[in-house]
């Protein structure tokens, strides 16, 4: 087990997230250099995921690192009937980091103890994905210029949406504030409510995405809300509208507030939005990059700030 | 003229364990747990047994073993009022309750179909998150079960 791995973002405390932000932070000023000179990352993607696996590709392209590796798992030897254990024995021969997403849940995690080379997390079915929160975070971050104190209001698919819950325990260490805002069906975990009440979190919980939530947000954090979620079609077609965000609710937003989206995103926040200042669910995704350049580099031990530029 | 000893309803022992305060339910997972289908001395095993405390309860008298703490331990999920009497010539020379570990290795099954411990040839690993009732968390995929319902492999 190498300690540098990153299976969850429960694995790592304040100061580790801190850290990570700053190296976000330097990233952004700094997409493009030889830091990764010389080094090889295996990218194993046992679940295709077009997006993140570009985002990962692309921060080691940046950093001068070569990538190895798969995008679907038709085209390796898991095809055959290989163990994971096995594949990652294997990969760890060649590379000097595993990047991995698998279609079952914990794979992340046990990868990490059959290996000693680093290995992050790129999503493991519906269970952890840390690339993701960070991005979040560091979106919260930049946009508005501290992490600290702030009002969160996540509405849509709370019950299911692992984003939302990564993000939830992450805010733990930053006094957050949240209003939870999701149809009866979707709302939040009751173990995720008694989460932030150990940790004196306050929160609100509604069924109404109300002019006066929105106006109380400085994030307001939008998620997917999917049909197959729903035992009753009808239910799904007579709630899908409440949730949906259109550019004249945020007439009564915060001048600091932002919308975030983890994306894709379907009919959750109309396109009128997107031309509004306050949406920023396309440059977030753009903070994948740093934020995952500085995974990267934290997993392989080098530190931005003290290497020759 | 002498009473009938109705509560002695198992033979006693000369050596070995007795494992008391079994729930008539978990006798026959315990059996599984310490591999008794495979024990080469005596074995027995009584069910819905009366008992002042459990209403009915199960004991198990494995003859001429003595368990380390660890084996039995790993019972204490679905016995965890059991109590462990070591028996030496007819003795009983240590008796103590069982006490669950901290992690459960091995012997509980993902309820998590998509869970990888139920894809990989590799050990389960449950972390115990609470003790009254028993919760354990799957240390891969993050599921929680309760001690009670958990699925003996």
């Amino acid at each position: 087990m190498n300690p540098n791995s990153l299976v969850s973002i429960a694995d790592i405390d304040k100061e580790q997230i801190l850290g990570l932000l700053e190296r976000a932070r330097y990233f952004e000023e700094h997409p493009n250099s030889r830091m990764l000179d010389g080094k090889v990352v295996a990218t194993l993607f046992f679940e295709p995921s077009t997006r993140t696996r570009l985002s990962f590709e692309t921060a080691v392209n940046r950093l001068g690192g070569r990538v190895i590796g798969f995008s679907d798992p038709g085209t390796s030897s898991s095809s055959k009937g290989e163990t994971l254990k096995d594949t990652i024995k294997m990969v760890s021969n060649y590379a000097d980091l595993i990047v991995m997403r698998h279609y079952l849940e914990g794979a992340a995690r046990y990868a990490t103890e059959v290996t000693d080379v680093p290995v992050i997390n790129a999503g493991d079915g519906a269970n952890q994905h840390p690339s993701q929160t960070m991005l979040d975070l560091y979106s919260i971050y930049k946009t508005q210029g501290r992490i600290t104190d702030l009002t969160v209001t996540m509405v849509g698919d709370l019950k299911y949406g692992r984003t939302v819950h990564s993000l939830l325990m992450a805010l733990k260490y930053f006094r957050p504030r949240f209003n939870f805002v999701a149809a009866p069906e979707l709302a939040m975990p009751a173990e995720y409510e008694e989460f932030c009440r150990r940790e004196g979190i306050p929160f609100t919980k509604t069924t109404d995405f109300s002019p006066e939530i929105i106006a109380d947000s400085d994030i307001i954090y939008m998620t997917r809300v999917q049909r197959e979620r729903f035992t009753d079609p009808m239910e799904y077609e007579r709630v899908k509208d409440r949730y949906t965000l259109h550019n004249a609710m945020l007439d009564v937003s915060k001048p600091n507030c932002r919308v975030l989206h983890p994306l894709p995103r379907v009919n959750e926040i109309d396109v009128d939005v997107d031309d509004n200042p306050k949406a920023y669910y396309f440059e977030q995704a753009r903070n994948g990059l740093y934020a995952r350049q500085a995974i990267i580099t934290r997993a392989l031990g080098i530190d931005p700030l003290n290497v020759e530029k | 003229m002498t009473s009938p000893k109705t509560e002695l309803a198992v033979a006693a022992l000369r050596n070995g364990t007795v494992i008391d305060h079994i729930p008539s339910e978990a006798v026959f997972a315990v059996v599984k747990i310490l591999g008794l289908e495979s024990a080469t001395t005596a074995v027995t095993i009584g069910c819905r047994l009366q008992s002042a405390k459990l209403g009915t309860k199960g004991i198990i008298k494995v003859a001429d073993v003595e368990y380390d703490a660890d084996t039995l331990n790993r019972i204490a999920l679905i016995a965890p009022n059991a109590v462990l009497n070591i028996i030496r010539d007819y003795e009983v020379v240590e008796k103590r309750p069982v006490r669950l570990p901290d992690v459960v290795e091995g012997i509980v099954r993902c309820d998590n179909p998509k869970c990888i411990t139920n894809h990989e040839p590799m050990r389960t690993r449950f972390d115990v998150v609470e003790r009254d009732p028993v919760v354990i968390r799957c240390r891969y995929c993050n599921h929680s079960v309760c001690g009670a319902d958990a699925r003996i492999k």
